[in-house]
């Protein structure tokens, strides 16, 4: 009995939060990598076009709830979600047109456009201030659990207690489906093959007649579609707070890094390992273990790792993988 | 950074015209908002010209992108806070034995880790070193835990941590920059030589774990409780001992200045001309290490790599060396910035303003430029603080055709933000139009 009250303890505090967060992580890694396959930097600016994003999809859903639209059970932020996607990515084209363009056309250094995408991040940050503020913003509505405790309870009459919210089942099953719809785009698409190959090799993608501008465009708009489903779904779970998605920016890369930079497969990866490495390590195992040996009263709560330090879980993964196998657990590339 | 470093043809006046404006600007503040407001944009700014000195070094010397200065300029103003401070009395006696063995075990066994896995192989190293790693983190935390609840237990209200060394001031300046080197030099070792831009990534990532240490080890610098009354380094004087003394107050009337007034202003001119003597060392300093062999060959490896390479450079050893020095001088920044300020407070620490900002500083500068980031350093930190002021009022007036509400007041509450757009646009446009900033490199 006390094993399997262990287990729960263990889905209930680590897995079940862990999936949540690794799937948000995988979708902004995504967008990370794509940036840096196609266009070749490491975008600075990530974080905030996912605060960005966020921001407006919050805005429309006032704006429907205000109406009386909602979507019953589920939140209404998705139904505002492709109103969001729609404006980030042409709030991505226009930075596209007005910022990056000249520097593709000079072909400027990698770390040259890293230091523009630290000017966009500025606007970003602006505009997202403009908009919605710097307070911390709930929206989720609808039914808040799949499984609360109380139904837990009364279904395994189990004395440790386990909540399923939905907005992590949803976090899930949105991840998945923008997942699949993503690689089968970039498999099985004429488009999608395209940006593979503008990718794997600039100059051959070029002579066989591949348009970079069409490639670039859509690669603007993946990533804002990810950014902006990505980031609702963190605010979903969480909560909305412009600052924060700023500071995911570093598990973000972290993931992608991890997973070897420039592969899809290997950003999902990454999120995995990065999210469940944090939780694991900033997790008090004290009731698994007391559920375990029964004998052992620990003193503490036996935490690896204060919650303040969960950054240093990303940075320190992504150290050793920098000094192990620099090119990710999937070879990525490097450019 | 490539294409960006043709020798200039820009007018020898360029700088000192520079210059001139921005001594005008300072001073028209002075006539409008008070002596005392200038003295203290200036003294932050030439603290901001340090920082992107530093940053310069790492950006305009080598292209290295630091994306971490706030963590640099963190730990350097650590240590003012151990070293100058007063010692908290019986703190080291109770818990100081006990940290130091606590971080002796954690070194000893990551040396083991090292040494284990360079001498064996296969799957027999994955055991031993994760083995190693693991008892040597609970032999740590074994150690460490006793020692900091001891240490939290003295005095918590007032102190709760070790306390300092009560040395002179001035002597923690260069600790702060040698602190910063080490933590520069062990990200440098492992993100230097990958890709260009896994070094921001890395830098991103200390700079948050430095500013997360400063705030929860409550027992190294009471955390976010801030340390208070850190003293000033030497010739600076209290505003309240001058104030006290009557051969001063006198001086200050046959002037025909308020006494308080007097005290303030004496206080922030005597950190300027400490602030400004250490810049000059430092330019006299960057100046002749650029012109020496080594300064060229810096050049070359930033101009091109490949050809440095094959002449015969290390320059992975170069960037690290490059990297280790300009974050020592942020660190030196740091240092200088908790002793203006007296007292330390991690919570203030924000990425935007310390890291990019600076960024900011040395590309509106000039890349390379030194006397360019100084000029960058002053003239941003004052568009900066009244972007801050101004903000508002532009705000207000722009919004004075709409009708009181809320939008009105969504609009006037959101001008603090304007600064951060004001500096985002600067940065985009001197990088598009004007990539070799104010005063180009020579």
């Amino acid at each position: 009995m006390d094993v399997i009250n262990a287990l729960v303890a263990l889905t209930n505090y680590v897995i079940i939060p862990a999936t949540a967060y690794g799937a948000q992580l995988a979708l902004g890694a995504l967008g990370v990598t794509l940036v840096y396959s196609i266009l070749r930097f490491s975008n600075f600016a990530h974080g905030d076009t996912m605060a960005l994003g966020t921001g407006i999809v919050i805005l429309i859903t006032w704006g429907f709830q205000s109406l009386g639209i909602t979507l019953g059970p589920l939140p209404t932020a998705l139904l505002a979600l492709p109103f969001g996607i729609v404006i980030t990515a042409a709030l991505l084209l226009g930075t596209d047109r007005t910022v990056y363009r000249f520097y593709r056309k000079v072909r400027a250094a990698p770390v040259v456009l890293v230091m523009v995408s630290v000017g966009v991040m500025f606007v970003m940050n602006a505009l997202t201030r403009f908009l919605i503020g710097v307070d911390q913003i709930n929206f989720d509505d609808g039914v808040r659990f799949v499984i609360s405790a109380r139904q837990w309870r009364d279904m395994t009459g189990l004395s440790e207690p386990l909540t399923l919210r939905s907005t992590q089942v949803i976090t899930v099953i949105t991840a998945v489906a923008v997942m699949v719809l993503l690689f089968w785009f970039l498999n099985r698409t004429r488009t999608g093959k395209s940006m593979r190959a503008f990718s794997d090799n600039e100059d051959l993608a070029l002579l066989s007649g591949i348009d970079p501008n069409r490639v670039v465009t859509v690669t603007w708009i993946i990533t804002g579609a990810l950014a902006t489903i990505a980031g609702t779904l963190y605010g979903l779970d969480k909560s909305f707070k412009a600052f924060t998605y700023f500071q995911l920016l570093l598990p973000i890369f972290a993931a992608a890094i991890v997973g070897g930079i420039g592969s899809p497969v290997g950003a999902i990866l990454g999120g995995f390992v990065i999210s469940f490495s944090e939780v694991g390590l900033t997790y008090a195992w004290k009731k698994v273990a007391t559920y375990l040996v029964p004998a052992w009263e620990p003193d503490g709560l036996v935490q690896l790792l204060s919650t303040d330090y969960k950054f240093a879980v990303s940075f320190t993964i992504l150290i050793l993988v920098l000094i192990f196998r620099p090119t990710g657990l999937l070879k990525g590339k490097i450019v | 950074m490539s294409g960006t470093h043709q020798p200039s043809r820009s007018s020898s006046l360029r700088g000192p015209l520079f210059f001139a404006i921005l001594a005008a600007l300072l001073v028209i503040e002075g006539l409008t908002s008070g002596w005392n407001s200038t003295l203290g944009i200036l003294n932050m700014g030439l603290l901001s010209a340090i920082m992107a000195l530093g940053v310069n070094m790492q950006w305009g010397y080598a292209g290295l992108f630091n994306a971490g200065a706030m963590g640099f300029l963190a730990l350097g103003g650590l240590a003012p806070v151990l070293i100058s401070t007063a010692p908290t009395p019986g703190a080291f006696r109770a818990g100081g034995p006990g940290i130091l063995t606590a971080f002796a075990v954690a070194i000893i066994a990551v040396l083991l880790a090292i040494q284990a896995y360079r001498r064996t192989r296969g799957p027999v190293r994955a055991l031993l070193v994760t083995a190693i790693l693991i008892l040597g983190f609970f032999a740590f935390r074994w150690l460490f835990d006793p020692a900091v609840t001891v240490i939290e237990a003295i005095n918590p209200s007032a102190a709760g941590n070790l306390g300092g060394l009560g040395w002179p001031t001035l002597l923690s300046w260069p600790i702060g920059a040698l602190l910063a080197a080490g933590a520069a030099w062990l990200v440098g070792k492992t993100a230097l030589g990958l890709r260009s831009d896994y070094l921001a990534i890395a830098t991103l990532g200390i700079a948050e774990i430095l500013v997360a240490i400063l705030k929860n080890e409550q027992w190294l610098d009471r955390g976010v409780l801030n340390v208070n009354g850190i003293p000033r380094p030497w010739p600076v004087p209290y505003e309240i001992d001058l104030q006290s003394s009557a051969t001063f107050v006198e001086m200050a009337q046959n002037w025909g200045i308020d006494p308080t007034l007097a005290s303030t202003l004496t206080v922030k001119l005597a950190f300027l001309v400490l602030f400004v003597i250490v810049i000059l060392l430092l330019i006299w300093g960057t100046e002749l290490a650029l012109k020496s062999p080594w300064g060229r060959m810096m050049r070359a490896i930033r101009d091109n790599e490949i050809s440095a390479a094959a002449m015969g450079k290390n320059v992975t050893r170069r960037h690290l060396q490059i990297f280790v020095l300009g974050s020592a001088v942020i660190g030196l920044a740091g240092a200088m910035m908790i002793s203006l300020d007296g007292q330390m407070t991690p919570a203030s620490y924000n990425p935007l303003r310390y890291t990019f900002l600076i960024l900011v500083m040395v590309i509106v500068g000039g890349s390379g430029s030194n006397w360019g980031s100084v000029l960058g350093g002053i003239l941003v930190w004052y568009l900066w603080v009244k972007a801050g002021d101004w903000g508002p009022d532009i705000m207000g007036w722009a919004a004075s055709p709409f009708a009181d509400g809320p939008l009105k007041d969504h609009l006037l509450n959101s001008a603090a933000h304007m600064r951060m757009l004001v500096m985002g646009i600067i940065l985009l446009v001197v990088l598009r139009f004007s990539p070799r900033g104010l005063l180009p490199e020579k």
